[in-house]
């Protein structure tokens, strides 16, 4: 299955994209493709950061399985305000 | 209205906005951009967010307030891009029919905002620039 991957702010500067899509194996979960993502992007692995989950727009945990054509957002230490 | 926008905000709008015969109060909250953090010059401030999702997230956090507390509406509006020192980066008007109800709601909503709604700032400083942020319960982390 293919997903498509919105980077935001320090993730988005580390992978130097702000949207990609990636392949995927099915039963794959939100954890599964951020392993793959960093083997991809080294850089993305920033140390010390507590990163969230988002698949279409919804907060999810980590075992969460992905489906085709989910947007995936791996969502860093936010600071609205 | 719960929207974010590369525009600067006007407050009278969002005060138009939540003005209703029923309210005896509104109550407007503007966050500024500051001149300095933990001992950082702050040059200027960039803001960005996952827009689709900060939206959805912003119009949850008016749904809850009015679960809480008994307003009457609720307006949310946050800055995106660079924005200069003592410009609004986020404003929050909410009118109810008493003002406790109101002040407490405004409240609750800038507090929601700084912890689930994906919106990120990069303080630009004297001598450097670094991601800002919290995760629910987390420390505040700066990272480069």
């Amino acid at each position: 299955m293919t997903v498509r991957v919105k980077f935001f702010a320090i993730l988005r500067e580390r992978a130097g994209a702000s949207e990609i899509s990636k392949e995927l194996s099915d039963g794959s979960t939100v954890g599964d493709l951020w392993r793959e993502l960093q083997k991809d992007y080294p850089r993305l692995a920033v140390q010390g950061i507590r990163l969230l989950y988002a698949v279409n727009q919804n907060y999810v945990g980590a075992d969460h399985r992905l489906r085709e054509h989910d947007e995936v957002v791996f969502i860093p230490p936010v600071s609205g305000g | 209205m719960f929207r974010v926008t590369k525009e600067p905000i006007d407050l009278s709008e969002l005060v138009r906005y939540v003005t209703d015969p029923e309210a005896g109060a509104i109550v407007p909250f503007i966050g500024t951009t500051r001149n300095n953090n933990e001992g950082r010059r702050v040059i200027a401030l960039d803001y960005e967010a996952y827009p689709e999702m900060a939206e959805k997230e912003l119009a949850r956090i008016g749904e809850d307030a009015k679960k809480k507390w008994p307003i009457c509406k609720m307006a949310i509006v946050h800055r995106l891009g660079p924005v200069q020192i003592g410009e609004a980066s986020v404003i929050i008007a909410v009118s109810s029919a008493h003002r406790d109800a109101a002040f407490a709601a405004s409240r609750f909503a800038i507090e929601e905002i700084k912890k689930t709604v994906p919106i990120w700032k990069k303080e630009v400083f004297e001598g450097g620039e670094v991601w800002i942020g919290t995760q629910t319960g987390q420390p505040l982390t700066a990272l480069k």
